[in-house]
Parts: C-alpha cells; structure tokens; sequence
C-alpha cells in the first residue's frame, strides 16, 4: 500500500486532480466546496499551473470552455445553485466534445435552498440541466477514497470520449477527514489533443474549431446521433456498481454516495438480526446500471430505494425493475440524513415485520 | 498622378454600391450583368483609375483588386 | 504598361461569399483583422473566439484557430485560453448586444483582469442577428422592432458608451473607439487593430477596439446612406479617439 495522508474530503478532491494532471482550475466560490478552490489557489501556482477566480460561475465554465479546447487537463467545481448557472456551458462543451472535469458537491434546493448535505440534482446531473440531447459521465463516490479514485479516473474518461464528466458528491464528503492514498494510473492509448485542439496549427497543419453550432439541420442530426453513438460507448465500456450482499437477499436497498455508506451499516446489523438484506450501489449515474438491476438473483423479492432527495435515482431503478418487483423510496431532504435506524425501520417495514 | 486599374471578383459583389460612393475619381458603376447569386457586379467603366485603394478598403466582401500601372521606360529608369 | 498588384485578399482570409447582408461593414471588419494578422505574421498562433450574433461564422472566413462560444461569454473563454496558451494571440469579436447587454459582466472583469487578450468590439446599435431588436447601444429615439417608437430613455435608459466605462478601470492598457463606415476612418481602424495586437504580443495588457458598423438591413437604410447615418448620429453618441494607451 502507498503513502495515506488523512485528509478533508474536498481537499482530497482536488489533490487528486493535481494528481491526474490537472494544472488549471477556474471556479467561483460557493459553500460547501470552498476548500477546492482555496486549495486550487495555492497549490496550482506552485506548479506552474493557473488558479483563476472567476467573476461568476457562468464566467467560469466559460473559462473551462476555453480551457478544456486547448486539449489541456481542466476542471471546475461548485455546488448545486452554481451547477445550475454552468449549465448553458455545459451543454456548450457537451456540444463541443470538450473534455473536462466538473466538481458538484451537492446542496440542499431548490432555489438557495440550504447548504446542508443533500442528493437532490441527481435529475440535473444525468437528465442534462442544459439544453439540448446531451450527457454527462456521472460518476458518484461513496467515501473519500472512493472520491480520489473517481476524480483521477474522471480526467481519463473525459478524454477518452471527449465528453464532461462530473463527479457528483455530497456535502458529507467533502466535509469529512478521512486517510487517502493516491494511486497514480493513468489510462493508454488517449486521444491526443494535437489532433483536435487549439494551439497546434502550425505541427498540425491545419486549424481547429471548437463549436457546437450546426445550422444545417442535417448536419445537426448526424452531429447528434454522433454524440448518442458515443453515449452507448460509455454505457457499454464504462457502467460500473457494487453490488454487496445481493446473492440472497429477500430485499435489496439501493442506494449511491454517502447514503449507500449508511445503507451499508444498517444492512451489517441487519444481517446480524437474520434480515436478508443487500445493497446495490450505482457508482456511475449516468451511464446507469440497468442491467444488473434486470438480473437480479430471484431470491430478491423487493427493492428500497434510500436517497437525499425525494425520490429521483429511484425513476432509474423502476426503469431498470419494471414491474417485476416492488420498488419503494424513502427519502430525507434539505440537509437532513436518513439515520442507520430510520433505514433499518423501513427494510422491517417493506418485509412487514 | 498615379494610373490604376481594378479587378472586381465579379461573383463576390454584392452590389452595395459602397465602392462607388467611395471612389474619388467616379470610375465605378453597378453593371447591367447578373451574377449567378443574382447581384449586379461593379465595374469600372472609364479610365482615371488613381489606385488611391479606396474602393478596396471600403468593400465589405474583399470584391476589388488594385493593380498600379507604371509605364516600363519608367519602370527601368 | 507595368502592373503592380497593390491591393488583394489576405491570406489568412478564407476565399468564399460571406453571410453578410450586402454593405454589411462586418466584411470590412474581418478583412482587417485578417490584414493585422498577415502583417504582423500570427496566423499560426491567432486563436479568434466568435460568439452568437451575425458574426458567428467568423471561423468561416478567417482561418484560424477557432471557437465559438456561448453568447456573451467570450472574454471567459479568451481568457483562459490565454491563460493556457500564453505564447498565442488571442481575440474576441463580439457585438453590441453580446458584448454589452448578456455578457457585460464577462467583458468588464477580463478588462479589469487586465487579460492579455484583444477584445473587437462591432457596435452597430442593433441586435442584427435576431432581427433588429433594441440593443444597449441603441440611441435615443432609434427605432427597432422592440422599441418601435424609438428608445425611450425612460424605459430603456441610455446608450452605453463601453470605451469610456472600461477607461474608468485600471488594468486595461489600450482602449480605442474607431469605425469602418468609409475608408478614411478604415485606414485609422486598421491602426488601432494593429495596435491593439501589438499590444498583447508585447505583453502590454488588455486591449479593446470598439468599431462602430452599419447594419443597413436592420436599420433600413441602403449601404451607403447607412454609412451617412452612422456618421451624422452614431458618431456624436459615440465620439472616436483613443480613451487609454499603454506606457
Ligand atoms: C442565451 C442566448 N440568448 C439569446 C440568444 C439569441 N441571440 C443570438 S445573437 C443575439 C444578439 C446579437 O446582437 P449583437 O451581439 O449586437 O450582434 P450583431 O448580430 O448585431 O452583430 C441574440 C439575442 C442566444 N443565442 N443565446
Ligand atoms: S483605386 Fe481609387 S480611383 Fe481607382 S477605382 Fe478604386 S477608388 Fe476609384
Ligand atoms: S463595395 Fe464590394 S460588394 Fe459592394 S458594390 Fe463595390 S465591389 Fe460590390
Ligand atoms: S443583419 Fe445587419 S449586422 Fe447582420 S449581416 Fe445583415 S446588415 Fe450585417
Ligand atoms: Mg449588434
């Protein structure tokens, strides 16, 4: 095992960045994800990197627009009212195919909300928030660890598909200390940026153009079909969950980031108790993993969905479940957290005992 | 003075009329002819041409040529 | 008779019929920045960032590398592609309603970042693209189709004059007001155009040229009185001059 230095979750967050290679960071303050940006501001000067404060979050993704088309490692984060204002450029660097690396550490809405923990833009985070037939790589960790790991990984999908990846964490994780170590991997075989970026005219030969703008409406159509070509990629190559405990449960709790690690306490004490309980936990949002929800063992007579909102990753599961089998919500919202008994309560409820 | 002459990309005009306003010398007219985006192309339809540019800077779809012309005994002196 | 070519295309424009409405000073606008380009010999370096409004295409007729950005926000991605690639020239051409209605904070904090971007700045008092509707630089009395009895101050405040207010700040080192309606005031655009350019490859700063341009279409002028009217009304709203030079 590597060197592990205990650290806060959302400084975790942006040394892994540094980690993958990120040298360039442009945000805007917002809480609960203060700490990347602060942390962003000093360490990326000292490595020859920029740290821009931007004047708003629409100017910062704008500026991660910029960024990401000279082909270089770049990366945002903000929290939930502030992923609302990047969402025009999203769509724009979606359009675009520009690869980046989009930080939500989510908050309670809508509207200001609160800045409490909370899981409620899983809809914003995989059915778009922009405009337009787009998709992000949604990636949700569960620990700190689990964070690290995902970040550097997102920087390797973001270019392998040229397409914004975000990782989608919570108020818990980025508040919590925890010891990490950072494993340095990087995928082969990437695509290089010389061929598509801005900035190599002159070894390339030729100009780049970074737009999404297509007024040929064929144009536009092949463009997009393009695009869903390679959403079926990531959804083919990239679907990842774990699944513990399934193989003979009677009941599964599903459930993703910091809500899947309480789901996982209450299922320990529950099996102790002889309550045939698992937990499915979806890593990547989007792409979902449907199918292993459409071949559960068929000991699995029901499904709890748990989540810090009122009920969105859930529509995903009833998609996947379909009719098949009964699928329930229990959902806390606006910074508070279902608790190891509340969830305990509910899996006795739905067995009805 | 200076002699000039321009060549106008007669497919490119469109007709404004700008380069005629600008010209000093009014050597430039709109064309009887039809281009095939449908717009009478410019010409110049006299001598006294002074390559003074005018017509060029002021042409917002980069139609005109300037060509000076210099006598070759001048040329060679 | 000897011939000496004295005036063609640029060679960093590329030779194909542009979008613009005819007597469009657009087109006049773009064969300078591609002129600047050539002469000073940046067209592998020069990277132009276009947002929505009639001159989206830009990347269409200037070859070089290129974005277009989200309207508004073009001085964000300038900035960090600067930022980013720090030996490259980079650009903005945006117009009135882009630069300065939507993206007004965008344009104000890459000035007073004192990016080292050059920022082109088309006023022609209109939203041209989405057909004619009032802009921030729209005068008084100026009719358009959402203000069809003329812009009422009342309603609609003044024209905002963009020169004088990014003078006001401190970083920005090249601040120029021009025009493109005949060719006397193209020849001193051109200079600024060329001293805005220089000015970032010096590394002396920001720099922005506002070049005043007619939209005949949406005024609903012929081309050439369009260019008289710039001048009899435009021009007095908006007087040329040099508002901050650098040293
Ligand atoms: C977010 C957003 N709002 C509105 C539009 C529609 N739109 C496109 S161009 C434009 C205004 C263009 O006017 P200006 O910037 O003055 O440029 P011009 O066409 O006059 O050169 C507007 C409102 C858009 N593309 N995006
Ligand atoms: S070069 Fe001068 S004189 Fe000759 S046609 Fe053009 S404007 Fe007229
Ligand atoms: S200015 Fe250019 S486009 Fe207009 S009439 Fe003259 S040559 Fe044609
Ligand atoms: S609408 Fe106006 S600004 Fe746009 S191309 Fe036509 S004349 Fe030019
Ligand atoms: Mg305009």
């Amino acid at each position: 095992m590597g060197k592990r230095f205990l650290m806060k979750g959302n400084e975790a967050l942006a040394e892994a960045a540094i980690h993958a290679g990120c040298k360039y960071f442009f945000g805007y303050p917002i809480t609960p994800q203060n700490e990347i940006p602060e942390y962003m501001s000093k360490k990326l000067p000292e490595i020859g990197g920029v740290y821009l404060q931007a004047e708003s979050e629409v100017a910062a993704v704008n500026m991660i627009f910029g960024a990401a088309g000279t082909g270089k490692r770049v990366m945002t984060s903000s929290s939930s009212p502030g992923i609302s204002l990047m969402s025009e450029g999203i769509s724009y660097i979606a359009g675009a195919e520009l690869p980046c690396v989009l930080m939500n550490v989510m908050r309670g809405g809508p509207g200001l909300g609160g800045i409490l923990p909370s899981q409620s833009d899983y809809f914003q985070a995989t059915r778009g928030g922009g405009h337009g037939d787009y998709r992000l790589l949604v990636l949700a960790p569960s620990t700190v660890q689990e964070a690290v790991d995902l970040t550097m990984l997102a920087f390797d999908l973001a270019e392998k598909y040229r397409n914004p990846v975000m990782v989608l964490a919570d108020g818990f994780m980025g508040q919590m200390m925890e010891a990490v170590e950072f494993r340095e991997t990087r995928a082969e075989g990437l695509p290089d940026p010389a061929e598509w970026a801005v900035g190599y005219m002159k070894q390339r030969g030729s100009r780049a153009l970074i737009k999404s703008l297509y007024l040929d409406p064929e144009e536009l159509e092949a463009h997009n079909w393009k695009l869903q070509a390679k959403y079926a990629q990531m959804a083919q190559h990239e679907t990842r969950f774990e699944s513990y405990l399934v193989d003979d449960s009677e009941i599964l709790i599903a459930a993703y980031g910091t809500v899947a690690r309480i789901a996982r306490t209450a299922i320990n004490e529950l099996r102790g108790e002889g309550v045939k309980v698992g937990l499915f936990r979806p890593i990547t949002l989007f792409p979902f993993p449907y199918e292993p929800l459409e071949n559960l063992p068929a000991s699995v007579r029901q499904i709890l969905t748990v989540e810090m909102s009122c009920g969105q990753m859930v529509e995903d599961v009833r998609l996947a479940v379909g009719k098949e089998r009964p699928v329930s919500m229990y959902g806390r919202v606006g910074g508070m957290t279902p608790s190891v008994d509340e969830i305990k309560d509910q899996v006795r409820k739905a067995l009805g005992r | 003075m200076a002699k000039g002459r321009v060549g106008v990309n007669e497919e490119r005009c469109k007709s404004c009329g700008l380069c005629v306003a600008a010209c000093p010398m009014k050597v430039l007219r709109i064309s009887d002819r039809i281009n095939s985006k449908g717009y009478r192309p410019v010409e110049q339809f006299k001598e006294g041409c002074i390559a003074c540019r005018m017509c060029a800077i002021t042409c917002p779809d980069v139609v005109l040529e300037v060509f000076r012309l210099e006598d070759d005994k001048a040329c060679n002196a | 008779m000897k011939e000496t070519k004295i005036f063609e295309k640029p060679k960093s424009m590329i030779d194909v019929t542009t979008h613009y409405c005819p007597g469009c000073t657009h087109g006049v606008a773009h064969r300078l920045v591609a002129e600047v380009i050539d002469e000073l010999q940046i067209q592998e370096r020069t990277v132009a960032v276009a947002p929505v409004g009639c001159s989206v295409f830009l990347y269409n007729y200037i070859n070089v590398d290129s974005y277009e950005a989200a309207h508004g926000r073009a001085p964000a991605v300038a900035s960090a592609c600067k930022r980013l690639l720090p030996d490259s020239v980079v650009f903005s051409y945006q117009g009135d309603g882009d630069l300065a209605s939507i993206g007004m904070a965008e344009i104000v904090h890459a000035a007073n970042r004192g990016e080292k971007i050059t920022v082109i700045f088309i006023n022609n008092a209109i939203y041209g693209m989405t057909g004619g509707q009032m802009a921030p630089t729209t005068l008084v009395g100026q009719k358009a189709t959402t203000c069809p009895l003329g812009r009422d101050p009342k309603l609609a405040g003044y024209p905002i004059r963009m020169c004088e207010m990014l003078a006001t700040l401190q970083a920005p080192a090249y601040i120029t007001r021009v025009s493109v309606a005949k060719p006397k005031y193209t020849i001193k655009a051109k200079e600024a155009l060329t001293k805005a350019f220089q000015t970032q490859i010096e590394g002396k700063g920001f720099s922005f040229v506002e070049i005043l341009s007619t939209c005949p279409t949406n005024w609903g002028l012929r081309p050439v009185d369009a260019t008289n009217w710039l001048e009899e009304h435009m021009m007095p709203e908006f007087p040329l001059g040099v508002f901050k030079t650098p040293e």
